[in-house]
């Protein structure tokens, strides 16, 4: 893998700065340049958050363009519809099943929407979309801000970088007394993703797995 | 050692290795972090200044001290501080003295997206524009080596995509540069004390030191070409920089680090190497206005990139495209045609100033507004604010509104942290003057809008570490004020009651709603049990709807129903029910 650009979009307290803080380490340690750039300041009173981060031989723009994005990595559903337009042909889209409705939707004045209009107009700006039960995962391992570490995970099953580095990252970021949880959180989320790019089970690190993993990569 | 950081934590970083001892700031976005980051140097003196022109003087007063200094602020915080920005360009200093502009396009948090750069040319001060963190680290050691070299405060100018992006970073670990032996305080009057006769000479130096920093310019690597195809040259900086490589990989750049003043013979020759060159820069025509006035055509700026708001690669695309200067390529992704509710930032659940504004709201008060979270009351549902627009204007803003004498009734509403910035001489004015303005402080305990950052009003600093704490009501009793009160934000009665007998008082009034920012620990600590809603007692008249908290959620029957995960249990939808359906605890 060359070069990656990711989006990672949500709503404030979702943990998309604490996610994406962890892809760009990651990178770095992988030997990219990189670059990450968000837009807070507001985040904290329920707006959306974004996130950009780009990992290539060097990198220029700290922005992700229109149809530019290798992966949408997105928290929840209304968010990933509003940034579909920046999925390249070409990519992958990481859905958490969560939805935020904002005040419009839960004043009664918009309507928030389906699952089913999710899923089709994302199949048809993607090569491949994944909708991830990030949210159900992190309650049943006991804590909802975890929806970030697994889809980490599931990320990290598209991406040619061991899944060691991966966790050595996410110590130097998490708390002792949670890495644990999150360890646990980011192996659900990968392991959930291995499980549907290789359902016969091809072998971890195998030559066949990489290159199905290259293939997930313009 | 590499290290991811934002452009703010690495100007920080080369603060601290150029051996700053002394930081100032008003916190403001997207500059905040600077001073936040600076106060981790436990070597360090850094404060949180209650305004920018405080800021700045407090800097150059270190700085004529002999002790190097930064100072950080948002673009419009230089307005504040625009008084000693000047009379420092004149002074010079003893030991270097930075001061960090970081300016908003695209205004994600700002009134205005007003261009800086052209402060320095104002003041005829020189600039340095970083394109990522790693410059904003090596650049703001340079500029402190500029500040030493020509006797004068160093510019750096960054914008929020500089600011708040993060990039590897080389940092040198270990301690400081090591502060040499403070020199006796330079008593140089004719230097440092502008009267008429002293400020004249001054102005000879500083067109002199002009025209030396001209010449360096000229000389300093910061500012390089780098060929490519001659066929197209770019003249840019900053993020723009970035834009360009990414949108033009193969053209010839002049990478401007140092943008003022200009190098003028690097201009020339670069020019003269190329076959037709444009201008890539956000917000103003700063560099280009420049490039057409040493008679360099210049085949396109502005009129192909816009002078509005923020770039982002699809900008630059765009008009590049248009002008013919690429290829037009594929039509880009629309995006989904589906109506999408937008997602505003709104007042979060338990904000004490909701309840405030549910209270102006039903007076049906103009409201003069300032800068803060609390601004968000402008829309819809509260829609309860009439003006806004700099820091501490709210309160002259009634006040002239009082003076013309028109019979709707006004309030001005501030916050803590603003009350403090500039709202001080603004209720002096009125307390000396006399009438009988209203003024509404909103103190949440904290500046909330950047972060929570300390001031006076709080006795915080910026290690955490306890300050001398100042209350608002006695500001306003020293001022003379007779009519001075305490409410909770929470207690929309007793606030409704004051502010009705203060309307039909004859003097100046001034108000504290005094309740801690939802998101301060101690609130959090102190939270109740969520409330609930009785759905025998609910009727869906929509009135607890019309506060516009977002645990407040609409059944499918029309009905309210709460969050009870969102609720921050502050009682004001209890408050409004006129059928008395929304309870404490649990069902």
């Amino acid at each position: 893998m060359e070069r990656a650009d990711f989006l990672l979009v949500g709503v404030g307290g979702q943990g998309i700065v604490t996610a994406s803080d962890i892809l760009a380490d990651v990178g770095l340690r992988a030997g990219y340049d990189v670059k990450k750039s968000e837009v807070h300041g507001m985040a904290q009173r329920g707006g959306a958050v974004t996130s950009h981060v780009r990992f290539g031989q060097r990198v220029y723009a700290p922005l992700i363009g229109r149809g530019q994005a290798d992966f949408l990595v997105a928290f929840e559903l209304l968010e990933a519809l509003r940034w579909a337009h920046c999925l390249h042909p070409e990519g992958t889209a990481l859905v958490n099943i969560q939805s935020l409705p904002p005040l419009a939707v839960t004043s009664g004045q918009a309507r928030y929407p389906e699952l089913e209009e999710v899923e089709q107009e994302l199949a048809r700006r993607a090569r491949q979309v994944f909708f991830i039960e990030g949210l159900r995962t992190a309650q049943e391992l006991g804590n909802v801000r975890v929806v970030g570490t697994v889809m980490l995970g599931a990320l990290s099953a598209l991406l040619p970088i061991p899944a060691d580095l991966w966790e050595d990252v996410l110590g130097e970021h998490v708390p002792n007394r949670y890495l644990e949880l999150n360890r646990q959180a980011f192996r659900s989320g990968r392991d959930f993703l291995s499980a549907r790019l290789w359902p016969q089970g091809i072998e971890e690190g195998t030559g066949a797995a990489r290159g199905h993993r290259e293939a997930g990569l313009r | 050692m590499r290290r991811m950081l934002s452009g703010n934590q690495a100007i920080a970083q080369g603060a601290y290795e150029a051996g700053v001892r002394v930081g100032t700031a008003y916190p403001g976005t997207p500059s905040t972090e600077i001073l936040e980051s600076l106060s981790r140097f436990p070597e360090v003196r850094t404060l949180w200044a209650p305004n920018e022109k405080v800021a700045l003087e407090t800097g150059l007063g270190s700085a004529y001290a002999g002790v190097r200094t930064l100072v950080a602020m948002k673009h419009v915080g230089l307005n504040v501080a625009a008084d000693p920005f000047f009379y420092g360009a004149y002074t010079g200093i003893e030991a270097g003295l930075v001061i960090v502009s970081a300016d908003d396009p695209g205004m994600h948090s700002s009134q205005n997206e007003q261009d800086n750069r052209h402060y320095a040319k104002f003041a005829k001060v020189p600039m340095l524009e970083p394109s990522d963190s790693q410059e904003a680290r090596d650049f703001t050691r340079i500029a402190f080596e500029i500040s030493e070299q020509f006797d004068v405060p160093v510019l750096l100018r960054t914008t929020t995509r500089i600011s708040h992006s993060h990039s590897p970073v080389e940092i040198e670990s270990g301690p400081a540069r090591p502060t040499h032996e403070l020199p006796p305080y330079p008593r140089k009057p004719q230097k440092y004390v502008m009267i008429p006769a002293h400020a004249r000479p001054r102005h000879v130096a500083v067109e002199e030191r002009l025209q030396r920093l001209r010449r360096y310019s000229d000389e300093t690597p910061l500012n390089r070409i780098e060929w490519g195809n001659r066929t197209l040259g770019i003249v840019t900086s900053g993020v723009a920089y970035a834009y360009a490589r990414e949108i033009f990989p193969d053209a010839s750049i002049l990478k401007l680090g140092m943008s003022y003043p200009l190098p003028e013979g690097k201009v020339r020759t670069f020019a003269a190497g190329v076959e037709q060159l444009i201008v890539l820069e956000e917000l103003d025509p700063f560099l280009e206005e420049e490039i057409r006035l040493l008679g360099i055509p210049v085949a396109h700026g502005k009129d192909i990139f816009p002078i509005l708001g923020e770039f982002d690669p699809d900008i630059v695309r765009e008009g590049a495209r248009k002008a013919g200067l690429i290829p037009p390529g594929e039509p880009l992704p629309e995006p989904v045609a589906l109506p999408l509710p937008p997602r505003p930032p709104v007042l979060c659940p338990g904000c004490p100033h909701r309840s405030v504004y549910t209270v102006l709201r039903r007076l049906k008060l103009i409201v003069n507004s300032d800068i803060g979270c609390y601004t968000l009351a402008v829309l819809p549902p509260l829609s309860t604010t009439d003006t806004m627009g700099c820091m501490g204007g709210s309160i002259s803003m009634a006040y002239g509104a009082e003076l013309a004498g028109r019979p709707e009734r006004t309030v001005a509403t501030i916050g803590d942290s603003t009350f403090f910035h500039s709202g001080i001489p603004a209720l002096l004015n009125i307390a000396y003057n006399g009438g009988r303005t209203i003024v509404l402080v909103l103190d949440n305990r904290t500046t909330a809008m950047t972060g929570h950052q300390g001031h006076p009003g709080t006795g915080i600093g910026t290690r955490g570490e306890r300050l001398h704490e100042i209350p608002i009501e006695d500001v306003a009793r020293a001022f003379g004020l007779r009519r001075v009160f305490v409410v909770d934000a929470y207690d929309t009665r007793e606030l409704r009651r004051v502010l009705e007998e203060s309307l039909k008082a004859e003097e100046p009034t001034l108000i504290v709603a005094r309740r801690a920012c939802v998101l301060l620990p101690e609130a959090r600590a102190a939270r109740g049990p969520a409330y609930w809603v009785d759905p025998q007692r609910c009727n869906g008249c929509g009135l607890c709807f019309s506060i516009g908290c977002p645990a407040i959620l609409k059944t499918p029957e029309g009905k309210a129903e709460i969050d009870g995960l969102l609720c921050a249990a502050c009682d004001l939808c209890a408050q409004v029910c006129a059928r008395k359906a929304i309870h404490p605890g649990e069902e």
